[in-house]
């Protein structure tokens, strides 16, 4: 083994039954032949130094750069040149030469961007076999036994191609029809939304002319309402004073035990719940001090006694009876604007994911505006006598202000559901749907894969979810986040947040991988880290024009 | 998330729950360990017992003689022997026991070779007996009775010389009184005649006849058979081993503290320098000091704890010892104190003097490393879990793409079915041997995880024959022992009889165990045993081996299933392939079986950081193969900490990357292209230098010297390194401090060695012994220091697995000392079978540097193997520049080689000698 560097290989490029022979040092690139001549001294190719030839591929690691040692795994940074006849040509890290692997057909199939970076490829897709060389021609001195599987890989990765090519062309016609649709589509909405613009102004109007006719309705009903409560209230005072009067005499007589017309300071103790420290005794000096100094009151100077006692005076015929509440007048309720209490229309979805917030606030204070005639209160209070009814001017002038309420507020639910779908369109429109909204179809979509156990639900820019197939609630794997692809294409990659959260863990979230394919469906999901998610999606609006490319060998690639 | 708390049951969901830290609730403190708390309540002071002279016996190799407990009448036998190789053996039993007390088998290698002891003076109260060798004498003291070993005019370890020998004899139950009125017999004979009142107290105790923790109670039929037994170990300031604890490398006074714990145990997220149990438990003690380095090994497999504090010499040291030695009183001394629960004391103190000289009467009496395959010292991955057959292909494909090498991916308990252990997931792993082709065709291997708890399944073919063999461990009823795991309702096959480890060993065949191929290895867990509803996560004490309590042979359960496992793999392949099997419990002489990791760490800092003090005490207890997870297991590192772990992991003897199932995937290359270059370039350097690793674990294998080992070993006079942990030498060439702080800027490296040199093995630079270094550090920094006087032998061609590199050629680092000589070793064999031993098919050779000439000379003349690998390169640190090198084969042939010669940094590179790695050669530099 201290022998193994062939200095020179003839290497046979079996190219479908035409041996080509071209001499050069085993592991170069016809590319960089040029540089390896046996007759003249080699020079590393960064210049660093220059050696005998007879040190190319002699199994010591001379260049810095690895590029004295093509062919043998002597330098940990040189790269090994395989022609793979009937596949193509690639570099495997000389480590991989005489290493016992040989090269095995896998073929993979993988839009991951970073990957093996030799062959960055078509349509996306990786082949890589850029471990191990298919033609053997790296294993030709560690004993192993390994067959050269070039024409077969050739073959395969043609047919895939082939088939990859397939259902790229008509994934992309699909594209173009989606994009056409799309177009169409956005231009409808875009139009529809200009035409719901202009509509809306209108309605503004309507709806600010409107308000003007109520507010004119209801100043004059607000007058004549409040005339006719002042009125009332006038005649409640009025009754309350001579209810007072008539207890007053009544208390007086009943305070009278001697009939003389006169209470006197005794007469007034025998009351002691008037005691003004309430340390249970009425004495002299505050019964006199109640009546003003003086020893007896008659009754119009009782009147001035009166509003110090009758607050607490128990009357004697009904000394249990509890005294009579007073209900202040003002009280009394009237039609007004409940602000506290602010029913949501019916028609409001409460939805979990409040994702507009802002709509919700103007529907708030739409609220306000809509609000006041809906519900008339009740009367709760069963002593207070009810308010006479409206005269019929001024009832006439309820009924007036009503139909204009009525009428405002129907103009301005009308304002509210255009303005809901202006932004309901422009919040779609406002999405990024692809370079050329190719992806706007996916749009309130929902695509689902069963699994052994699981239903997942995937309903693009909206969110990812997952629901047991036998029963039990649905899990949020995620809502929308953003595209997520690498650079050159955040296309590929679907981002979901913020799902339902993890037991001691992060919140679950799912990744959606899209590759190119005439259907649009899940074709797998898993979990690789806990409670991170990755769904596989096919879609047309991922397949790439086909570029001409002759799926066939190529030698020109580029290190 | 779902799977591994919702399916499990409710205990899991339970332990699952109980979060962040360990719920130290959940494990016994002494005070909670009824027998740790009478024992700890003893305090220092007289003996009870005394020697009986008069029951002198002495064989050739045997001393005994009866001891008797003053208080109680109670007669021991105490035996003494002087084992081959300076070490003492003191074992104490009843002499009369009620019923035989449990010894611990299948440790020793076999029965320790005895050495002819004599009695060269006695009188009333003492005896001296002569341990052979350099003045060594053992004196004994019959009241009170303790043990002095002297060597020359100094005491070098004293035993009961605190007086708390304390051995509680089994007795007959008091609380029925009638009944042990009723068998007088039975009763130990000095026993009755003696006043009972001493007796009485003694007795009456609590926890002596039941004991409860928690909600379960031990049943205690045996009562109280506790064991106890100090000793001083004059002129000693530092002691190390007793693993396994996440704590310090030197034992900590433990006077405020608990005692360490020994008693294997699976402790949920592990808390950080305290002495609670872990895992594994190795009763064994090394002392060392500047005079001497000693060990104790106290062969108990009962839950044992360890009390050390710090004394002075004078304290302890009365009666007839002070005609023998002068005693400084002011000398610092250590104090150890050992109690066991049950079992006999059986102690074996091995007296050094050297350190080295330890590790090799320890491995005579336990046995050495096991030789690992050369790819289980390469690079693990591990992650709970692999989630399917696919994952795996693409994992392995991933390293491919970042080209980072690899050589073991791993399953763990999810690719069973149902946690059925020997069996695969049938939706996810439905081809496994297409899975493991696989991974062969790239030379690499896999590991499956096979615990031994067995679910209780009628339909499960391993439980039914555990079952209708009547191999399970029963409960105090006699019924099979059942309790929680993984699966679910498990039970756990008694890996103490060695009939069920026959067959237990036969499932492993490729017949047997379907699916199952060459290229896969096994990992046995939660072999404490595990047992989520037991007492302190672990099996009932009352739980019956046979005969025999669970009390008794508990920490050695996890070296039995190992021991079994690794049978069966020797077996599969009919005793050609070496055997790799990882363990997570262990005890004294598992090393024998495979590595053991740290268990369930977390991803902090400390916790990187304590994996080389853990790992160090055990390897200076003869277990050499040992890693702690990279990245840590629970919780998610940063990539920073995520390199440094990797840095550091790859200078440690096993290294695996794992990782809990609820963290996010940490694949080397999900961190972004830098710290994938990073990890990578760790990973290289490891595989770099497998030949040095392999070389060190061969020399383990034969000789007992740890691999990893801490500086005081190799510089046992420089008091300097007694306390250091945080750098370590892995073999005595290569100096490791990895940066285990987050965002260091450098490290300070102490290097170790008046009048010696180091070199930094990545700049080549020069830097004097006997200082402490600052060494500004990057990301990209692991400081490492080759010896000065040292040749290591490295391959530099790094491939996708070790297997690939089995014949590339070998380049040699000659990192001269300031005399301007080196010497190293290589050794190449098969890498894999047991050839190297059974058929002698090994090289094995020494080279030298000296006098400028270099040479590589067969240290195994009768050993034979060919090897294709040769010598690349040869890289000289320290050394002038030559006019001339020329190499001189072994035909004689002589030829000139190229150099290059570096003057800044000293260093000479010989181009290609081009020479065979297994063939006698010179060079000569002029």
């Amino acid at each position: 083994m201290t022998c193994l560097h062939l200095l020179l290989t003839l290497v046979f490029a079996v190219s479908l039954g035409t041996p080509v022979e071209i001499q050069r040092p085993r592991g170069v690139p016809l590319t960089k032949k040029q540089f390896y001549e046996e007759s003249k001294p080699f020079t590393c190719l960064d210049g660093s130094r220059t050696i005998p030839f007879d040190r190319v591929n002699d199994d010591y690691c001379d260049c810095k750069d690895g590029s004295d040692e093509p062919g043998t795994a002597a330098c940990p940074n040189g790269s090994f040149h395989c022609t793979n006849a009937g596949y193509r040509p690639m570099f495997i890290p000389s480590s991989r030469i005489n290493d016992g692997i040989c090269g095995k057909m896998t073929l993979h199939l993988d839009i991951s961007p970073q990957q093996c970076s030799m062959h960055g490829m078509v349509l996306h897709l990786k082949f890589f076999l850029c471990t191990d060389c298919c033609d053997t021609t790296d294993e030709y001195n560690s004993g192993a036994k390994c067959e050269n599987t070039c024409k077969e890989l050739g073959r395969k990765e043609r047919e895939v191609l082939q088939k990859m090519a397939e259902i790229t062309k008509e994934g992309f016609l699909l594209k173009q029809q989606l994009i056409e649709e799309a177009k169409k589509g956005q231009q409808e909405k875009q139009s529809k939304v200009t035409d719901m613009q202009e509509n809306k102004k209108q309605l503004d109007e309507k709806v600010e002319a409107l308000r003007t006719v109520k507010e004119t309705a209801e100043q004059p009903e607000k007058e004549a309402k409040e005339r006719h409560l002042k009125a009332w209230e006038e005649q409640k005072a009025a009754i309350r004073l001579e209810k007072d009067k008539a207890k007053m005499a009544e208390t007086f007589l009943e305070l009278d035990d001697n009939a003389d017309g006169f209470v006197s300071v005794s007469e007034l103790q025998s009351h002691a719940e008037l005691d003004p420290d309430a340390d249970g005794t009425l004495t002299e000096i505050e019964a006199q001090g109640l009546m003003g100094g003086a020893e007896q009151v008659d009754t119009s100077t009782f009147e001035s006694v009166w509003p110090k006692i009758k607050d607490k005076y128990h009357s004697e015929s009904q000394a249990e009876e509890p005294a009579p509440v007073e209900t202040p007048p003002d009280e009394v309720k009237e039609p007004v604007v409940d602000n506290d209490s602010e029913p949501y229309p019916e028609d409001d979805i409460s939805e979990e994911e409040d994702e507009d917030d802002e709509d919700e606030d103007d529907y708030h204070e739409d609220d306000d505006k809509a609000q006041p005639t809906i519900k008339t209160p009740e009367k709760t209070h069963e002593d207070e006598e009810a308010m006479p009814p409206y005269d019929a001017d001024t009832q006439a002038l309820i009924d007036a202000a009503q139909k204009a309420r009525d009428d405002f507020e129907e103009a301005e639910k009308a304002l509210r559901e255009m303005d809901d779908q202006i932004r309901n369109i422009e919040k779609e429109l406002s999405f990024d749907f692809g370079p050329d909204a190719e992806f706007t179809y996916l749009y309130s979509q929902c695509y689902e894969l069963t699994t052994s156990e699981y239903i997942y639900r995937l309903c693009p820019f909206n969110r990812v979810s997952q629901k047991p197939k036998y029963g039990g609630s649905e899990t949020n794997l995620g809502t929308w986040g953003s595209w997520s692809g690498p650079e050159n294409n955040k296309y590929l990659l679907m981002k979901y947040e913020q799902g339902t959260g993890c037991w001691q863990g992060p919140n679950r979230s799912t990744t959606v991988k899209l590759t190119c394919g005439k259907e649009t469906v899940v074709t797998s999901t898993s979990e690789p880290s806990r409670c991170e998610y990755l769904m596989e999606f096919t879609t047309p609006a991922v397949c790439q024009e086909p570029a001409n490319i002759d799926p066939s060998p190529h030698d020109h690639v580029e290190l | 998330m779902a799977a591994s708390c919702d399916s499990l049951l409710p205990l899991v969901l339970l332990l699952c729950l109980s979060a962040q830290a360990v719920d130290r609730s959940n494990f016994k403190t002494c005070d909670q360990s009824a027998f740790c708390k009478r024992q700890r309540e003893l305090k220092p002071g007289q003996s009870p017992y005394r020697a009986l002279l008069d029951t002198l016996e002495l064989s050739n190799s045997r001393l005994s003689l009866q001891l008797i407990n003053d208080n109680n009448k109670v007669r021991l036998l105490l035996e003494l022997y002087r084992l081959q190789g300076n070490m003492t053996r003191v074992k104490i039993n009843e002499l009369k026991p009620l019923k035989p007390r449990y010894e611990v088998p299948d440790v020793l290698l076999s029965d320790p070779i005895t050495e002819a002891l004599s009695v060269v003076a006695q009188d009333e109260n003492s005896l001296v007996v002569s341990l052979g060798g350099k003045d060594q004498r053992l004196i004994l003291s019959a009241q009170p009775f303790r043990l002095d070993i002297v060597e020359g005019s100094q005491v070098v370890m004293s035993l009961n010389s605190r007086g708390l020998l304390a051995f509680e004899h089994l007795r007959t139950r008091k609380d029925t009184k009638s009944e042990s009125e009723q068998a007088p017999g039975q009763e130990n004979v000095e026993q009755q005649t003696d006043e009972d009142g001493q007796i009485k107290e003694d007795d009456d105790k609590p926890g002596m006849w039941e004991e409860t923790f928690k909600s379960h109670t031990d049943s205690k039929p045996n009562g109280p058979t506790s064991i106890s037994l100090d000793f001083s170990l004059p002129g000693v300031e530092h002691v190390y081993g007793i693993p396994e604890h996440a704590d310090t490398l030197k034992l900590k006074n433990t006077d405020g503290s608990d005692p360490y714990r020994l008693y294997n145990l699976d402790v949920f997220q592990y808390e950080l320098h305290n002495p609670m149990a872990l895992y594994g438990a190795v009763p064994v003690l090394i002392s060392h000091s500047t005079d001497r380095t000693m060990g104790i090994f106290w062969l108990n497999a009962a839950e044992t704890w360890v009390d050390i504090s710090s004394n002075t010499a004078g304290k302890t040291m009365f009666g007839k010892i002070l005609d023998f030695v002068q005693v400084s009183s002011e000398a610092p001394q250590t104090d150890v104190r050992w109690m066991s629960e049950s079992g006999i004391i059986d102690v074996f103190i091995m007296l050094g003097p050297k350190p080295a000289d330890v590790f090799t009467q320890y491995a005579s009496l336990t046995g050495t490393q096991s030789f690992p395959p050369l790819s289980a010292l390469a690079y693990h991955q591990c992650r709970w879990n692999y989630n399917d057959q696919e994952d795996v292909k693409t994992v392995d494909q991933g390293f491919d793409e970042h080209d980072i090498p690899y050589d073991f991916i791993w399953l763990d308990i999810e690719h069973a079915d149902g946690k059925r252990y020997f069996t695969w997931d049938p939706s996810k792993f439905p081809q496994p041997k297409e899975m493991l082709q696989g991974l062969m065709d790239k030379r690499r291997k896999l590991v499956a995880i096979v615990d031994p708890h067995i679910k209780v399944d009628s339909g499960y073919k391993i439980h039914n024959e555990i079952r209708s063999k009547n191999f399970y461990v029963k409960n105090k009823d006699g019924g099979d022992y059942e309790g929680w795991c993984w699966p679910g309702n498990a039970g756990y096959p008694d890996f103490t009889n060695p009939e069920m480890r026959t067959w237990w060993a036969s499932q492993f065949a490729y017949d047997q165990y379907e699916g199952s191929m060459e290229n896969q290895y096994i990992w046995n867990d939660m072999n404490e045993p595990s047992v989520f509803n037991g007492p302190e996560v672990t099996m009932h004490k009352d739980a019956l081996h046979g005969v025999w309590e669970h009390r008794d042979v508990h920490n050695l359960y996890g070296l039995y299933v190992q021991k079994a496992t690794a049978d069966g793999l020797i077996q599969r392949s009919e005793g050609v392939q070496r055997p790799f099997v990882l363990t997570r419990a262990f005890f004294a002489g598992s090393q024998r079986y495979g590595a053991v990791w740290t268990g369930d760490n977390a991803a902090e800092w400390g916790h990187l950081k304590i994996s080389i003090p853990m790992c160090l005490s055990l390897g200076l207890v003869g277990i050499s193969f040992c890693g702690a997870d990279v990245g840590g297991f629970f919780k998610h590192p940063s990539a920073e900490l995520l390199v440094r772990w990797y840095q550091a992991g790859a200078y440690q003897p096993f290294f695996r990357a794992h990782a809990h199932i609820d963290t996010p995937r940490r694949e080397p290359w999900l961190f972004g292209p830098e710290n994938t270059a990073l990890i990578r370039e760790a990973i290289r350097q490891r595989y770099a230098l497998l030949p040095y690793w392999y070389q060190l674990f061969y020399n383990a294998h034969r000789t007992g010297q740890p691999v990893m080992r801490p500086l005081w070993v190799e510089y046992p006079d420089d008091f300097a390194t007694f306390s250091i942990e945080d750098e370590y030498l892995i073999g005595k060439d290569l100096l490791v401090h990895p940066v285990t702080d987050e965002g260091a800027t450098g490290v300070t490296a102490y290097l170790p060695g008046k009048g010696e040199v180091w070199y930094d093995v990545h700049t080549f630079q020069k830097h004097d012994g006997d200082q402490s270094l600052y060494i500004p550090v990057t990301m990209s920094s692991i400081p490492v220091f080759q010896r000065g006087g040292s040749i290591i032998c490295r391959k530099d061609r790094v491939r996708r697995s070790s297997s690939c590199m089995e014949n590339d050629p070998y380049t040699l680092y000659v990192a001269l000392g300031s005399q301007g000589s080196a010497e190293g070793e290589l050794y190449i064999d098969d890498f894999h079978t047991f050839s190297f031993e059974e058929a002698k098919q090994f090289v094995h050779r020494r080279l030298s540097f000296s006098a400028n000439t270099l040479s590589s000379r067969n240290l195994a003349p009768d050993s034979q193997f060919s090897t294709a690998s040769w010598i690349e390169k040869i890289v000289i640190f320290g050394g002038s520049q030559p006019s001339s090198a020329t190499l001189k084969s072994a035909d004689g042939t002589e030829s000139a080689l190229e150099f290059e010669f570096d003057s800044t940094l000293a260093v000479l590179t010989l181009r290609k000698p081009g020479v065979n790695a297994a063939a006698d050669w010179t060079i000569v530099l002029r």
